[in-house]
């Protein structure tokens, strides 16, 4: 295992026209270890999870995803990384199967893992419906497979539960939960849930960092205030 | 940021002074054409006016390469500035155009001349380029758009030549017969002068819109520095980069 | 190469499912062909004006396919989903490069003869060869520019508006080689081969974007 930091930030900085995004934000995440991201709607915390898939670049500031500096060495990292966000990135129009395929070809994994994934979420059975007929819940199913199917070891989850019913979130816990021993940054709209999981507490407000602690010295009006 | 400014003034005084003189030259020194008498004079005008336009169209597109290469917002206020100044000097060639046209040959189009539909082709793709940018609303996506169609289009203005006088040249002959090495002396000299001035124009225009377009946004990011987020409004939704 | 593969499959895959965009650019040709007889008023048309109204008809049916080229990647996470993979970018240009190719190729074996049957009044027999090779090489441009245009174009508010708008223009060269390479061939007693300076022009037509694209593409995917 990796003994670098998995996430390393120096005064990250995004705008969008005029309006800044992201300010200054610093912060060191250890291998193995959980980051909860708090914050009101238009805090950051998606932008924060798109600049660190790769998907965003800084405009200005140093990131470091294990140990390689975005955007310049992105190729590097995108395999070794899944994200989970809003949109579970899956063709309506083909099936969960297809879809799975697809991604697992685009990443160089074989047919196996998708059966395996499909296995374990309890999606076998209907695996081969378009996924425009299937639930939300069982859409977000398919999106924890199509994230985890590389085995990343470093998760990045937009409010990962949501969608999902409880028997749903006991199957999935093992792919992106604390047991599946990846680095893991989460955001949530439920502050409680996202501090049981984390051993790191980012709050973002007007894409300021307010606070960055343990859970445990979380101070309870300062995460009012976040949502205030 | 560069100050666009700085030698603004002897810049405009060189323009003035290089168009009057092609003004004068056009109206004293130059000879009366046999053929088409004095609306001939247009065309020392007409053809500076679309060689600046074109060089600029093929500016802009370097321009937005730069930008593409740096990522420096500056090089695409440079390109979007330079191709929307063209855009100006293209109407005005296309104009100066029709009026010639119809005065010597007594229509105000003809598709028998390659380089008059060419330039046209040029000036339909170079039309979409602030629908574009308007159409796009993420003002960094919005630069890098234009840029790239700023490089493409760029590359574009000399294959267009090179086809539509393809098509044209064997079946009609050349009807602007007053280019390139067949001008005597003293047409010559005129054209050269106005050639001069029109790009000396081009260029001051392009220098007095950056400076505008810069200072506008030093004294915004000042303010917003000095008076805080919320003393600047946001600006509309616009096909300037801003 | 395995990635274009993949995402070819992909799309081919979707189309197959979907089935909306070929057999609309099928139709909507064929439906040219009936309207221009009853515009031009003719029973039967050759050489440069058969020609022109073929070109004109498969361009504007290639319009229709160009605008739905990147709609499902946008508006299904398409674009994230490939970002995301360890692979080179410029795969997905020479991937959607290659399904309009193929979209356009089965148009054309479709339309091509349908226009034979309706419009073209000498057989296409002998001018088969040649038109072939004229229209390959006027497909591979409007795959290329087609979907550099429908890249930039899936990114704006007025979505297919912008594509036909920016396409056209810059397809221009390229039409004046398909129309003009075409042209001698529909007439009776044609020669089989497409006149050269036609063929010439298309073909640096087709190399100078295929590599202008591939050059600029990666800009219009990243963030």
């Amino acid at each position: 295992m990796d003994q670098r930091p998995a996430i390393e930030l120096r005064g990250l900085y995004r705008h969008f026209g005029e309006r800044t995004v992201l300010r200054d934000v610093s912060l060191l995440v250890p291998a193995g270890s959980t980051l909860a991201v708090l914050g009101r709607n238009g805090a950051g915390k998606s932008t924060l999870l798109r600049i660190l898939a790769t998907l965003l670049r800084p405009h200005a500031g140093d990131v470091l995803v294990f140990g390689e500096a975005l955007p310049r060495r992105g190729f590097a990292v995108r395999g070794r990384l899944g994200l989970l966000a809003h949109d579970p990135l899956l063709y309506r129009d083909l099936s969960g199967r297809e879809n799975l395929g697809y991604h697992a070809r685009l990443h160089g994994v074989g047919p196996e893992r998708v059966e395996e994934l499909l296995d374990a979420v309890g999606m076998r059975r209907r695996a081969d419906e378009p996924v425009r007929l299937l639930s939300r819940g069982l859409v977000q199913r398919l999106a924890v497979c199509r994230t985890v199917l590389h085995a990343p070891s470093l998760l990045l989850l937009d409010e990962p539960l949501a969608n999902l019913d409880p028997a749903a979130t006991e199957l999935v816990s093992p792919l992106i939960g604390r047991a599946a021993g990846a680095t893991r940054v989460l955001t949530s709209h439920d502050p409680q849930a996202a501090l049981a999981e984390a051993d790191l507490v980012l709050g973002l407000e007007d894409g300021r960092a307010a606070f960055l602690t343990s859970p445990d010295k979380v101070d309870p009006a300062a995460v009012k205030r976040l949502y205030a | 940021m560069t100050t666009y400014g700085r030698g603004l003034r002897g810049l405009s005084l060189a323009a003035a002074a290089t168009i009057t003189a092609a003004l004068a030259l056009t109206f004293f020194y130059a000879p009366l054409d046999a053929n088409q008498g004095f609306i001939q004079k247009i065309f020392y005008i007409h053809v500076p006016l679309a060689i600046t336009a074109l060089c600029g169209f093929v500016f802009g597109g370097v321009l937005g390469a730069m930008y593409l290469r740096t990522g420096d917002r500056k090089w695409d206020i440079r390109s979007y500035v330079a191709i929307h100044m063209a855009l100006i000097f293209g109407i005005g060639t296309l104009l100066t155009g029709t009026i010639w046209a119809k005065a010597s040959w007594g229509h105000w189009w003809v598709w028998s001349d390659p380089t008059l539909t060419s330039f046209l082709i040029v000036m339909l793709l170079f039309a979409t380029y602030q629908p574009l940018r308007f159409s796009i609303e993420d003002p960094e996506r919005q630069s890098r758009y234009a840029s790239v169609f700023a490089v493409v289009a760029g590359a574009f203005v000399p294959l267009n030549f090179i086809a539509v006088r393809a098509a044209q040249a064997y079946v009609h002959p050349r009807v602007l017969t007053l280019t390139g090495g067949n001008l005597p002396g003293s047409m010559r000299l005129t054209f050269l002068v106005a050639l001069v001035g029109v790009a000396l124009l081009y260029v001051t225009l392009w220098k007095y819109e950056m400076a505008a377009k810069s200072t506008r946004m030093q004294v915004r990011a000042l303010r917003r520095a000095l008076l805080g987020e919320d003393s600047v409004a946001p600006l509309k939704r616009s096909a300037a980069p801003s | 190469m395995r990635t274009v593969l993949t995402i070819l499959r992909k799309d081919l895959l979707l189309e197959l499912r979907g089935l909306e965009t070929l057999p609309a650019m099928i139709l909507f040709a064929i439906v040219t062909f009936v309207i221009f007889h009853f515009g031009l008023n003719r029973d039967t048309i050759d050489g440069q004006l058969a020609a022109g109204v073929l070109t004109v008809t498969l361009l504007f049916a290639a319009m229709l396919g160009i605008n739905r080229l990147f709609v499902a990647e946008r508006e299904q996470g398409g674009f994230d989903a490939f970002l995301l993979a360890p692979v080179d970018r410029s795969a997905l240009l020479v991937a959607k490069a290659i399904a309009l190719f193929l979209f356009l190729v089965v148009l054309e074996v479709i339309a091509v003869p349908a226009f034979g049957l309706l419009l073209l009044g000498p057989s296409l027999g002998p001018a088969l060869p040649g038109l072939i090779a004229v229209l390959a090489l006027g497909d591979v441009a409007l795959a290329v520019i087609g979907t550099l245009v429908s890249a930039i174009a899936v990114q704006t508010r007025a979505r297919d508006l912008i594509g036909p708008i920016i396409g056209l223009p810059l397809l221009l060269p390229a039409l004046i080689g398909m129309a003009r390479g075409a042209g001698p061939l529909l007439v009776a007693h044609a020669s089989s081969s497409p006149p050269g300076r036609w063929v010439a022009i298309l073909a640096l037509y087709d190399v100078v974007f295929a590599l202008l694209s591939y050059a600029v593409f990666d800009f219009l995917l990243e963030d």
